[in-house]
């Protein structure tokens, strides 16, 4: 630190930075903690893009495909025509009667013909008419299985494990539909003691399930002890005594479970709450009632190809881990199923009904294609409405409003409305376009305006920053060489403006693609079946098709609300892409 | 004396007024930001416009085509004639008086098309040429008046931002006198540019003169005196002294002139 | 000294131009003392004094070097104009009269030098008025030119008619002398060229106001000068025969 003299002759200190090795640590520490900090929070959104993503595609996935029956159908003349009348449905059954003859049971038959999809006469009579000749001919025609059956055979109805057959097994038909198999000295050991550990959790879930009627109880005593009605109380007492007696059968049936299960050995009895075990012997299946270390007692679902003993290995006991009353594919439609398997009558490919057909009641019948039709209309008429006229108000504000009060109001406003939620411009839709001007409801036409009511402030303000982004030499040159306002803004300012105001648009319209609120307002939610025609047609969209099908109870329409959730996702994804791409090649020449 | 007529100019105050300013004054709001200018442009002529920073030099050029009506808030009077006739005459176009009066930028600014287009965009507007091969032949005369024809013919089609800034400053000069106008402004046009380009640029005002009738806004005090016939001082807003450049710089009669270009203040 | 040497927002380039000044004055005192040593060794007839004063004019030719080669940095490096540029050129101009002055001096004390070996000439008194009015002229201009005094100058630009009167009157007398004594002719020639130094010093006094004139107000003098040097037309007829 020397003395300096500065001009006038003010001596001062001269100061010369720090760089000491501490002040170097410091800082090299704290840009590390920076880009750690930077980092981490990428890592964060990384893992949860990751995490939903998985979840998506885990559920999604099954929707895209389809399981289909190779069924041999007999084309009676005596029943169908060739034009297409008769009853095809009779066809129908009377294919899958030839093929399980042994079905009777009027149940039973309702549960066979719940394998198939419940248009597959609409099917039938559609081959018929393409193949004409067919009629009085037996051809084998693929059809789409029912619901259930897919659901079942993408693994979703039932977690299915198995005990490999050890021993030989020997089947006694004791008549009534029943049967009784018998092994080599503890070959159902393993099966017994799964039983039993079915039966300790079954324990375990009465036993939660009685807490609430525990709750109950508590509460009914409280309540007597505040009341001093004496009819509200005998009417309190006689409630509580029930809900205690209910708890205590219960606690009984507990009790008999858990001993049931500690002691080994014994004949175990097994009840529908339980898992289903089920014998596979001979081609045939057996759902096991009763179980003991060396026999099983069961009632046939399918019948055997033989009585013949069945050597150790080829044989099976099969576990449904679903109890039977907790899913809708019973356990005959299983073996049924195994049976088309077994004989290659049954495969899974792309489904070619998800991307074409419109809204459905039955799983696999639904498709996504009325809604995307209806959100194409949807959007080509937002666009159509809120581009131009998102444009021409931003080219008006930035260059031609005068700088004054009222300008500087619309400018507040217009931000403002970009903030409003988009349900207010639903209720708005209603209140104008469907009860004023009476336009259709659901229409893509009404679903379009109020979608660009909502997007015309984010065109507005995207166009705004675009236009002031023109560097003002630009236009002091067009109008030096005689440009007049307008050519200065439709020749130079506008083109250079374009991809700025294209990102903003394509921006908007993907956040329109994925609104759901506004449009419920107007009724997009009824049930749309037929693909719309046109712009005044009742239809839908994505997202609310989504929103529907996530109602729906059947594990079906589970995956296919995945399903078009990743449609609608690789919607946005292309659509952003596209914004990317554009702006991106516009730069280029500038 | 020879010599001195072979460079000098004589002519100079002989040609005729080209652009006649009498008290003009401009508010910029509350600032009075030119007061009392009276100044005749004389005709194929080059008018250096030099001051200190703030003086008025770059709002008077700004005045002669009309570019200070699109600053908000300024407020021209007086009044300034070309060729005779009022150009703050409400009746008169001020696109068309654009047309006849071009204007080149400090900053090179040339539109982010092809080179063609730069310099055919001022005659397709103005209807200048009616066919292609008239647009091709003024473009070439365009470009070949800026010096640029040589460098620029194998490249008509390419941006012309891609140019070097000297190229795109003749690019834009060629694209002021496509649509001929009658007199060129120039506001500091060499100011961003390295000295090689500055002097092909000021040999080539030399050369339009012939042609055009030019006023050239600068700091360089060296380069007004390079380029102009007639040099103009401003001061604070006031125009202090006009005379032949060789004058002004021998032997200027305000104290002021003398002041600022011996650089004693500025 | 001068006032313009200030102002200029580089101080550097003002310490340059006060340079200038200072290598003129010097100069200008040196071409004066010069010319004063001269007069008085034809006065005297001091023979060895020639001897000191041609040493001195190196002294003169160096500084007018030095002058010319800050003339010629100024020029490249300052671009100087109006005022500045008359100022810098002028004072090219005025070194290199200055010069000429001192060599002019230099000669005539190496003919004092001669004349002091040869008997005594007829009237050097003549001689003695030419080089006191020229000495007065030349301080009287070189006063001028640091003071910016025009109107000194102007008297100077004026006198010079005077000296060209004096030096016609000398012309003859010498010429009066040589007809009548032939034994005269060495000395008077030499008078003669003495002489002629004078009036030419005495021209050179008269550029340097011409300069001055031209520095300050930017104008050159519109008139020529008054000339009345006659001697290039004297004829002197013998007397008598």
């Amino acid at each position: 630190m020397t003395d300096a003299t500065l001009p006038g002759g003010v001596a001062a200190k001269i100061r010369r930075p720090d760089l000491s090795e501490a002040r170097l640590r410091r800082r090299y520490s704290s840009e590390r903690r920076f880009r750690f900090f930077g980092l981490a929070a990428i890592g964060l959104a990384m893992v949860m893009l990751v995490l939903l993503l998985t979840s998506i595609i885990s559920k999604g996935w099954p929707a895209f495909l389809q399981s289909y029956v190779t069924l041999e159908v007999t084309f009676d003349p005596a029943k169908v025509k060739a034009d297409g009348t008769g009853d095809f449905r009779q066809v129908m059954i009377d294919a899958l009667q030839a093929r399980f003859p042994e079905v009777t049971d009027r149940r039973h038959r309702a549960e066979l013909r719940g394998l198939l999809s419940n248009d597959t006469d609409v099917r039938l009579r559609e081959y018929l008419l393409e193949n004409p000749d067919a009629l009085g001919q037996t051809r084998k025609v693929r059809v789409m299985a029912g619901g259930e059956m897919d659901t079942y055979l993408k693994g979703q109805s039932t977690e299915v494990t198995d005990f490999s057959g050890r021993g030989i097994a020997s089947l006694v038909d004791i008549g009534g539909g029943r049967m009784r198999v018998l092994v080599g000295a503890n070959a159902f050991s393993e099966v017994l003691a799964a039983t039993k550990v079915a039966l300790a959790a079954e324990a375990l879930e009465m036993e939660r399930e009685l807490f609430p009627l525990q709750r109950r109880v508590a509460d009914l005593q409280q309540a007597l002890a505040g009341a001093t009605d004496e009819a509200a109380r005998s009417g309190l007492a006689v409630d509580m005594a029930d809900v205690q007696r209910q708890i205590a059968a219960a606690n009984e049936t507990i009790a008999d479970m858990r001993r049931r299960a500690a002691a080994s050995g014994g004949i175990e009895v097994l009840r529908d709450s339980l898992p289903s075990f089920i014998a596979r012997v001979n081609g045939g299946a057996v759902r096991l009632t009763e179980v003991g270390n060396d026999q099983a007692l069961g009632d046939v679902l399918l019948a055997p190809d033989s009585l013949a003993d069945a050597a150790p290995g080829t044989w099976r006991v099969d576990v449904y881990q679903v109890a039977e009353t907790d899913r809708r594919f019973k356990d005959r439609q299983i073996a049924w199923v195994n049976d088309l398997e077994a004989r290659g009558e049954v495969d899974i490919s792309l489904s070619d009904t998800f991307f074409t057909a419109g809204a459905s009641r039955e799983a696999e019948q639904a498709g996504i294609w009325g809604a995307a039709v209806g959100s194409v209309y949807t959007l080509l008429i937002c666009l159509a409405l809120s581009f131009p006229v998102g444009v021409l108000a931003a080219v008006y504000l930035e260059e031609f409003a005068p700088r004054n009060r009222i300008t500087d109001l619309i400018e507040v406003n217009i931000n403002n409305l970009a903030a409003v939620p988009s349900i207010v411009f639903g209720l708005l839709g209603l209140a104008m376009f469907l009860n004023f001007f009476g336009l259709p409801r659901s229409a893509p036409l009404v679903g379009g305006m109020v979608l660009a009511l909502m997007t015309l402030p984010t065109i507005i303000i995207a166009a705004r920053a675009a236009l002031k982004a023109v560097p003002p030499s630009i236009r002091e040159a067009a109008l030096g060489v005689g440009a007049s306002k307008l050519q200065t803004i439709t020749h130079h300012v506008l083109p250079l403006a374009m991809p700025g105001i294209l990102t903003g648009t394509i921006i908007g319209m993907a956040q329109a693609l994925g609104e759901t609120a506004p449009l419920l307002m107007i009724g997009m939610v009824a049930f749309v079946v037929d693909i719309p025609g046109g712009i005044t047609d009742p239809s839908t969209v994505l997202p609310v098709q989504i929103y529907m099908w996530a109602d729906f109870p059947e594990r079906a329409f589970e995956a296919r609300t995945s399903a078009a959730i990743m449609v609608l996702l690789a919607f946005l994804v292309i659509m952003n892409a596209l914004a990317v791409v554009l702006r991106k090649r516009f730069e280029r020449r500038w | 004396m020879s010599a001195i007529a072979e460079f000098a100019e004589p002519s100079t105050g002989t040609n005729s007024p080209m652009v006649v300013a009498r008290d003009v004054n401009v508010h910029y709001g509350q600032a009075h930001a030119l007061k009392h200018v009276d100044l005749d442009i004389l005709q194929h002529e080059v008018t250096a416009l030099i001051g200190p920073s703030g003086c008025g030099k770059s709002t008077f050029l700004r005045c002669i085509n009309r570019m200070n009506d699109v600053i908000d808030g300024c407020r021209v009077t007086g009044k300034i004639e070309l060729e005779g006739a009022d150009i703050y005459d409400k009746r008169l176009d001020v696109v068309q008086l654009r047309a006849r009066v071009g204007m080149v930028f400090q900053k090179p600014n040339p539109f982010p098309k092809s080179i063609y287009d730069n310099v055919a965009y001022g005659p397709r507007i103005h209807g200048v040429a009616r066919t292609k091969s008239e647009m091709d032949e003024i473009v070439e005369v365009s470009l070949r008046r800026a010096g640029l024809w040589e460098e620029a013919k194998d490249r008509l089609l390419k941006p012309g931002t891609g140019l070097s800034g000297g190229q795109q400053q003749r690019l834009c000069i060629a694209r002021a006198i496509a649509v001929n106008p009658e007199v060129i402004l120039m506001d500091e046009p060499c100011s961003a540019l390295d000295p090689i380009a500055t002097a092909k640029i000021e040999d080539l005002i030399h050369e339009l003169r012939q042609n055009f009738t030019i006023v050239i806004v600068t700091h360089s005090m060296q380069q007004a005196a390079r380029v102009s016939q007639r040099t103009a001082f401003f001061h604070l807003g006031n125009l202090v002294e006009v005379g032949p450049t060789e004058q002004i710089f021998t032997n200027p009669h305000d104290d002021r002139t003398q002041g600022y270009i011996t650089g004693r203040f500025g | 000294m001068t006032q313009e040497h200030h102002e200029h927002i580089s101080s550097v380039y003002d310490s340059e131009l006060e340079k200038l000044g200072k290598l003129l004055a010097q100069m200008g005192g040196l071409a004066e003392t010069q010319l004063d040593a001269a007069m008085d060794a034809v006065v005297r007839r001091d023979g060895e004094a020639a001897l000191a004063i041609k040493d001195k004019d190196r002294d003169i030719d160096a500084l007018e070097k030095e002058t010319e080669a800050l003339v010629l940095r100024m020029l490249a490096l300052r671009q100087p104009v109006a005022n500045d540029l008359r100022l810098v050129v002028s004072t090219l101009k005025t070194a290199s009269d200055l010069e000429r002055v001192g060599d002019y001096a230099k000669n005539i004390a190496k003919r004092a030098s001669v004349l002091a070996q040869l008997p005594a000439a007829p009237s050097t008194a003549v001689i003695g008025r030419l080089g006191r009015l020229v000495q007065q002229l030349l301080k009287d201009v070189l006063d001028a030119y640091l003071q910016r005094d025009m109107a000194k100058a102007t008297a100077v630009w004026e006198a010079d008619a005077e000296v060209d009167a004096l030096y016609t009157a000398v012309f003859r007398e010498l010429l009066t002398y040589m007809m009548e004594d032939a034994r005269n002719i060495t000395a008077c020639t030499h008078l003669l060229f003495i002489a002629k130094n004078l009036e030419r010093i005495g021209d050179h006094s008269t550029n340097i106001a011409e300069t001055l004139r031209f520095m300050i107000s930017g104008q050159p003098f519109e008139e020529r000068r008054p000339k009345d040097d006659a001697s290039n037309y004297a004829i002197v007829e013998p007397k008598g025969g």
